[in-house]
């Protein structure tokens, strides 16, 4: 994918680097705390992707859905938690904003419309379904966005969640993060057809968008939600971009060709985004606040992360139920 | 006072919830305009009309995850899923989603949904539509169950449930949908968790739930005239289970029966059986029984369907085993 060469205002442009950068170096360090063992399990990280995350969230509105996957980190700091308590979360630690019960895959905070990252791949379409429904009954004005990647394109939900938000006309929009990896397969050993065509067989509106380019994200983000509060039909937005990282931290990937790898910088959707600010007015001195601004952000919530007590076992046993407990 | 059939009495129930809190709504496949493969949603689409009561296309998997984000989205679903056989294609919805979004987003929400379904054999429906599955539910942190007996406790057992914050699965033995009645006004609010005496008896505990509740009552009865007073205790309510009323009941007679429709191996059963073991060992005469149905599907002839269900017969062997 080459960048859309289109003169943006850079008031609109420099919000999303800066959303960027703030998951790159995030994700830069829980890969360093991860080598370091202070992070427990797994995490998936979503490098190279930021774009994405950063493109749709620059849309939403605070009472708009979403639900995540398990590659999930972009979406859910793009769509605005705390950043100490998501960097709590993922260490297992007590003041993480699930209390050290989700981790990295199961990160969730209603209260800023994420309704949760999801361990299962495609477990989160249909929960985005049933949130469409309810801001379709309870008239909220606001849309839910169902988040997956194209591993999640084989899984019978999407095509039961496709199926009903046409049939309901929901305010849904399906978001596929194409990164053409689903865990440790290329897309096309996955999944026979095509994305676009499976939405117009239902019904529904398509678009592709290079997902490299955080611009083009938002631009065709909006065009979508505008749409859906209008009372359009569903909509699905595909956004092609590309795994960098292994499926998981630690991941030696040897199923991958090396050359898939290499020149990535050129199509690095901060480095792109860069390059068009750099080329502004005081273009240089901005792009460098915003990386010591982010830098100070993240230094600071991993160094409360670090100091955050362990979550208490009792108090996990008591929240399996809302009241009275089970037996 | 007039008295209301089993599916009538849910029925009734649904109908006042709906009434009561305008974030009730009702979602399953052919529950509107159909009114139910069971008639239970009868009426419930034209009273309450298309924005409360959804005719969903066949996609479990999809209905139950929706209700999960319609619950976080300030909605009370009610689902139906059609058999409970079908419940193994939206079991990522109800064991992943459903049971531990409270858990794991570390309390910040509950799921207040209702998944009501039919179980049970007796139709010849064969051994895809007739299989009572609750022990697989009743085994997943997060999720409570509950099987009524009797019209009166379906009513409060479903008020109960929409009251719930937490996700209930609601059971229907098919084969009590045309017993009848009297229900008692508003119900029992704290009906979950909580077992009623069916029948009293001091000389051996029967623990039962849905419609063995009627076969154990029968058993009981006949054995009165051999002197044997069995306590039948209907359970109402699988997870959580009222295990303080049955352990009174067996610290006082000293003999347990346990009896179910479902298969017994790996049952709810083994689990009332494995606590008492632990916890009452001392206080037990005689061993724990089992009743339930063989390790088989269910089969589809008549005549063997009525082999497998665990009879009259089967209850009170089973009794008379513990009287040894």
């Amino acid at each position: 994918m080459s960048a859309t060469k289109k003169r943006v205002p850079k008031g609109r442009l420099l919000p999303l680097y800066e959303t960027m950068v703030l998951i790159r170096q995030t994700e830069i360090q829980l890969s360093k705390l991860f080598a370091d063992g202070e992070i427990p399990g797994s995490v998936h990280l979503c490098i190279g992707q930021e774009a994405v995350a950063a493109g749709i969230m620059s849309v939403l509105r605070p009472q708009d859905t979403i639900t995540s996957t398990h590659r999930g980190h972009g979406h859910v700091i793009a769509k605005g938690i705390d950043l100490g308590r998501f960097f709590k979360e993922v260490m297992g630690r007590a003041g993480g904003m699930c209390s050290g019960r989700g981790g990295s895959m199961h990160v969730a905070d209603p209260s800023v419309g994420l309704l949760g990252a999801n361990g299962i791949v495609g477990g989160g379409i249909t929960i985005a379904l049933g949130s469409a429904l309810a801001h379709q009954v309870r008239r909220t004005g606001g849309i839910a966005v169902a988040i997956f990647g194209d591993g999640a394109q084989a899984e019978g939900v999407l095509h039961e969640s496709l199926n009903i938000a046409s049939l309901w006309r929901l305010p849904l929009l399906f978001v596929c993060e194409n990164n053409r990896w689903a865990e440790f397969s290329p897309t096309s050993k996955h999944f026979a057809a095509d994305l676009g065509e499976l939405a117009r067989a239902f019904g529904l509106a398509f678009a592709r968008v290079d997902g490299n380019d955080a611009e083009a994200v938002a631009r065709e983000t909006e065009t979508a939600a505008a749409n859906l509060r209008e009372g359009g039909k569903p909509y699905v937005l595909e956004c092609v971009t590309l795994r960098v990282r292994g499926h998981y931290e630690g991941d030696p990937q040897k199923y991958r060709d090396l050359k898939e790898l290499s020149g990535l910088e050129a199509d690095d959707p901060i480095a792109r985004a860069a390059e068009v600010l750099r080329a502004l007015p005081d273009g240089e001195t901005e792009l460098r606040a915003v990386e010591e601004r982010v830098a100070l952000r993240v230094a600071e919530a991993v160094r409360q992360a670090k100091d955050d007590p362990l979550p208490d076992f009792q108090q996990a046993l008591q929240d399996v139920y809302t009241g009275v407990r089970g037996a | 006072m007039a008295e209301t059939r089993f599916g009538r009495a849910i029925n009734q129930a649904i109908a006042e919830c709906m009434e009561e809190d305008s974030s009730v709504i009702v979602i399953g496949e052919d529950v509107g305009a159909a009114e139910g493969p069971f008639k239970v949603t009868r009426g419930l689409l034209n009273k309450f009309g298309s924005q409360r009561v959804f005719d969903t296309p066949i996609s479990e998997a999809a209905i139950v995850g929706a209700s999960v984000g319609a619950a976080l989205g300030g909605l009370k679903p009610v689902v139906e899923i059609m058999f409970m056989d079908f419940v193994t294609l939206a079991m990522d919805a109800l064991v992943n989603q459903a049971a531990k979004q409270r858990f794991m987003s570390g309390g910040q929400c509950s799921i207040p949904i209702v998944v009501r379904t039919p179980h049970g054999a007796g139709l010849s429906a064969g051994a895809q539509h007739s299989q009572c599955l609750e022990a697989w539910l009743a085994h997943v942190p997060g999720l409570k169950v509950v099987c009524p007996s009797n019209p009166p406790d379906a009513y409060s057992l479903f008020k109960a449930a929409v009251a719930d914050p937490d996700p209930v699965i609601f059971v229907e033995n098919k084969t009590l949908y045309a017993m009848a009645g009297e229900l008692a006004v508003g119900g029992d609010a704290d009906a979950i968790g909580r077992a009623r005496v069916a029948r009293p008896g001091r000389d051996v505990t029967v623990v039962s739930y849905g419609a063995s509740v009627h076969t154990s009552l029968a058993a009981a009865q006949s054995l009165q005239g051999a002197g044997i007073e069995a306590e039948v205790i209907d359970l109402r309510s699988l997870q959580p289970w009222d295990k303080e009323m049955v352990f009174a009941s067996v610290a006082r007679t000293h003999r347990v029966v346990i009896v179910h429709e479902a298969v017994r191996a790996f049952g709810v059963g083994a689990e009332i059986a494995a606590s008492i073991g632990e916890d009452l060992f001392d206080e037990l005469d005689a061993q724990i029984v089992r009743v339930g149905a063989p390790f088989m599907p269910v089969p589809f002839a008549k005549s063997l369907e009525a082999q497998y269900i665990p009879g009259v017969d089967a209850v009170t062997a089973g009794i008379r085993k513990a009287m040894v």
